[in-house]
């Protein structure tokens, strides 16, 4: 069990947030299920126009489509969007705004178990998006091995990571407007991070940055698993991952804490 | 078990940076009683609640909840208590009957037995018609009864209240009443706060008086008003603006004068007494009311304020 | 009481809801102009010229455009749709049941199509302003080949009216925001895939196109093109023009209904 290995990130007691999410969630499932609609709609209209326009792609030996070079970076980036939802929206609400948390840390529930529950949500959600997701891609004609398989534990990585600094990023969130700056940092992530055109693009000292972005890291990771080609480099990557992921849930921790029980 | 005091604060000290908003304040809580805390906005009832909730840390001082200390045992006390938040902080999106089985999900209980308790307590707070709806649609009134309801939900030893009818039209306001009383005769230990003067008579055994942070008395409501007060208050109010030059013309009369800026108050034992005197001598006020002494007057002699300003 | 289609009477009333909703919006300005500012730059630059390297080695032209010429307009059509669904939603559900500000507007001498109109003008004028904007940074990245370039403010903001008007309506008579959310993912994300945004109506088979051209972003898409490159035949144009011109005035109907059934009745 992961709380056991991260006990003071939180206990047992957190599976109660994550219930409570779930209870919330079962009347709005629409907006759960259109989640899924949208990067599918991004790799169908890929798939009709760009295809054709840009041609086909030589990557370590394979030739590929443009809409199965890109299909792994749309699956890290809803996996990015959706933990930012998760973890940016929806607390910022509960903490901020609706107050929800203050009744919750009046129960034997801890500043700790209500962060890591948050997490697992996300968890939960994101698992369900990225299945669904590399369905997607295998009935679109865009996966091009069973590796592909692979990208689910890697999505979900990818999920973690995002959520624990959106989970942190959150607490220092003052009003909705600031939501704008969160729009700010996302969509570049999205723009440039190798998603829809190779980071060898750029200079030099370009690239350099964009390795920095963790999103370029997941896109890759995710692009190397889904073609099976691997690499060592992989391992480099996830451990990147699960550090920021580290980073984001200590800050997270902290700053729930001092803004909850001053 | 002891017999000792169900709860017991020596001290306690909180500080939020440069601000000191409870400056030591000690007090016990005996089995079963409604223990009061009165006082204005500001006065440092919140920050002992919740430190008395096992939720914020004392930064000082000494506190012992059902015997078990809160720095080490948060947990297991919070599962004991009940807490009825100065906002109602309850999940809008869901109905009312989710909204009690959910937040007894947070103390472990199982399903059915939450199921079971959650009619029960519905039926206890009248909202058993109401257990479909959304919260979002109900009125003020019920959504005060609801978060009572929900800390009820882990049948707690003691209740803690947070302003519980603060904003509530005179209507609602008693239904809470009555229904705290209901549960103070079924052995519910309750720590209410409150800035309103007659909530605090109607609902608490005894209570502490707070201002700035500190205790400055404490005592069953009527000892409080017997120790600090007269029995009767004159309400006296005068077409005029100068009130200093009538303090010196009406203090002959009272055991002590207060001069409030739309009215002048005279603490008497017997008021008709008292106004007829006045009207003998020709003080003739454009109004005049006699009542008997409440908490606001302790409060205003204590602190030389009153408590809603 | 105006109940006849005759705008420009309640003028001087509507001029003040105008006037509400860009003092309102002064306050709140700085983060949706950090993202009016780089948002079209990130665009271009990712993909006019990041994916437009790869069209350009593979493909060549576009419709006679690099890709970067060829998606310019797209982007200031789709980004005034985006503009009013951003001002028309939300910020008018708690105009009217939140904050319920449109009440206390409607308490004075405004009635309700004035607080109607005036916030229309208002997305009106921000989009006009962001399409100056636009126009500014597509000719920075050497996009624009005509004189008619300087109307795309102008169909930047016929584009916004033509959606700001049905969602102002329908945010109106909404109870909740539930179905935003669906709206958003359902209807504005596959306009902005589908409306031969990043590729030309071509690339549909065959029987697919005239769906396509069924699609309202497709109209103002194919508007900003023409007029960027100065080209395209009068009767198509007609077309375009007329289709967001009736569905601005469709939705002004609407919501002049919906509005005064919202805050009057």
């Amino acid at each position: 069990m992961l709380t056991r290995v991260l006990p003071r990130f939180g206990t047992r007691r957190s599976t109660h947030i994550f219930e409570r999410n779930f209870m919330v969630y079962r009347s709005q499932w629409l907006m759960l299920v259109s989640g899924f609609f949208e990067p599918f709609f991004y790799l169908l209209s890929i798939g009709i126009g760009l295809n054709s326009l840009v041609g086909n792609f030589h990557v370590g030996g394979q030739v590929i489509t443009y809409a199965t070079f890109v299909a792994p970076a749309m699956l890290a980036t809803s996996a990015m969007n959706g933990a930012v939802i998760d973890s940016i929206f929806n607390p910022f609400f509960r903490l901020k705004i609706s107050h929800a948390y203050e009744a919750v840390l009046a129960t034997p529930l801890d500043v700790n178990d209500v962060a890591l529950g948050e997490v697992w949500w996300a968890l939960a959600r994101a698992g369900i998006y990225a299945a669904s997701f590399i369905v997607c891609m295998a009935l679109l004609g865009d996966a091009n091995s069973v590796w592909v398989v692979l990208c689910w534990p890697a999505a979900v990585l990818t999920s973690f990571t995002f959520s624990a600094l959106g989970l942190a990023a959150c607490t220092y969130m003052r009003s909705w407007q600031d939501f704008d700056i969160v729009a700010l940092v996302q969509l570049p992530l999205f723009l440039f991070s190798g998603t829809f055109f190779p980071i060898s693009s750029y200079p030099g000292w370009l690239g350099a940055i964009v390795s920095i972005s963790p999103l370029y890291q997941s896109t890759s990771l995710l692009r190397g698993l889904a073609l099976g080609q691997f690499a060592w480099i992989m391992t480099f990557r996830m451990a990147y991952l699960l550090v920021l992921a580290f980073v984001g849930l200590t800050l997270a921790a902290r700053r729930f804490r001092r803004i909850l029980v001053p | 078990m002891t017999t000792g005091p169900i709860l017991e604060a020596r001290d306690l000290v909180k500080r939020f940076g440069d601000l000191t908003a409870v400056k030591g304040v000690s007090f016990a809580v005996e089995k079963g009683e409604s223990f009061g805390l009165l006082g204005p906005n500001g006065a440092g009832k919140t920050s002992t609640l919740r430190m008395i909730s096992a939720v914020s840390e004392p930064t000082s001082g000494s506190l012992t909840i059902l015997g078990l200390d809160p720095r080490r045992d948060g947990p297991e006390i919070r599962g004991r208590l009940g807490v009825v938040p100065q906002e109602d902080t309850l999940e809008l999106e869901l109905t009312v009957r989710q909204n009690l089985e959910m937040f007894g999900r947070y103390f472990d209980l199982p399903r059915n037995v939450l199921r079971e308790r959650a009619s029960e307590l519905l039926e206890f707070t009248q909202l058993s018609e109401r257990a479909n709806d959304k919260v979002d649609d109900l009125s003020g009134g019920m959504k005060r009864r609801l978060t009572i309801a929900r800390a009820l939900v882990n049948q707690p030893e003691i209740l803690i209240l947070d302003e519980p009818t603060t904003g509530l039209d005179p209507q609602a306001r008693h239904l809470v009443w009555e229904r705290l009383y209901r549960l103070k005769r079924e052995g519910v230990t309750q720590i209410i706060t409150t800035h309103y003067m007659d909530e605090a008579e109607q609902l608490c055994d005894r209570l502490v008086v707070m201002d700035h942070g500190t205790i400055v008395a404490e005592g069953p409501p009527s000892e409080l008003i017997a120790r600090h007060s007269t029995r009767e208050v004159v309400e006296l109010r005068f077409d005029t603006d100068s009130h200093e030059e009538l303090h010196e013309r009406l203090s002959p009369f009272a055991q002590r004068v207060e001069v409030l800026p739309d009215r002048i108050l005279l603490y008497v034992n017997e008021g008709d007494d008292t106004l007829r005197e006045l009207h003998a001598v020709g003080v003739v006020p454009t109004s005049a009311l006699v009542r008997r002494s409440s908490l606001e007057d302790v409060f205003l002699r204590l602190t030389g304020r009153t408590l809603v300003d | 009481m105006s109940n006849t289609l005759d705008v420009t009477a309640g003028w001087s009333r509507w001029r003040r809801s105008w006037w509400y909703h860009a003092t309102y919006y002064a306050q709140t300005w700085r983060g949706s102009v950090v993202s009016t500012v780089f948002f079209p730059i990130f665009f271009l630059a990712a993909f006019g010229v990041g994916v437009g390297h790869l069209v350009t080695a593979h493909h060549g032209l576009v419709q006679g455009q690099t890709y970067l010429h060829f998606i310019a307009p797209s982007l200031l059509a789709t980004t005034a749709m985006q503009q009013a669904e951003g001002e028309s939603l939300w910020p008018v559900l708690a105009a009217v049941k939140w904050l319920r500000t449109y009440h206390a507007a409607a308490a004075t001498p405004l009635e309700p199509e004035d607080i109607f109109y005036g916030k229309l003008a208002w997305v009106v004028t921000r989009s006009f302003l962001t399409g100056v904007f636009y126009t500014i940074v597509i000719g920075c990245f050497g996009a624009i080949e005509s004189w008619w370039s300087l109307t795309l403010p102008i169909i930047g903001a016929l584009v916004s009216l033509a959606f700001a008007a049905p969602l102002v309506a329908f945010a109106a008579r909404s109870q909740s925001d539930g179905s935003f959310v669906t709206i958003y993912r359902f209807a504005f994300v596959p306009m902005f895939l589908f409306s031969a945004t990043f590729y030309p109506v071509s690339a549909y088979p065959g029987y697919l196109r005239p769906l396509v051209q069924l699609v309202p972003l497709y109209h103002g898409v194919a508007l900003a093109r023409a007029a960027a490159f100065g080209q395209g035949s009068l009767g198509a144009i007609t077309i375009h023009f007329c289709f967001l011109v009736a569905m601005a005035l469709v939705g002004i109907a609407w919501g002049r209904r919906t509005m005064r059934r919202r805050l009057v009745d």
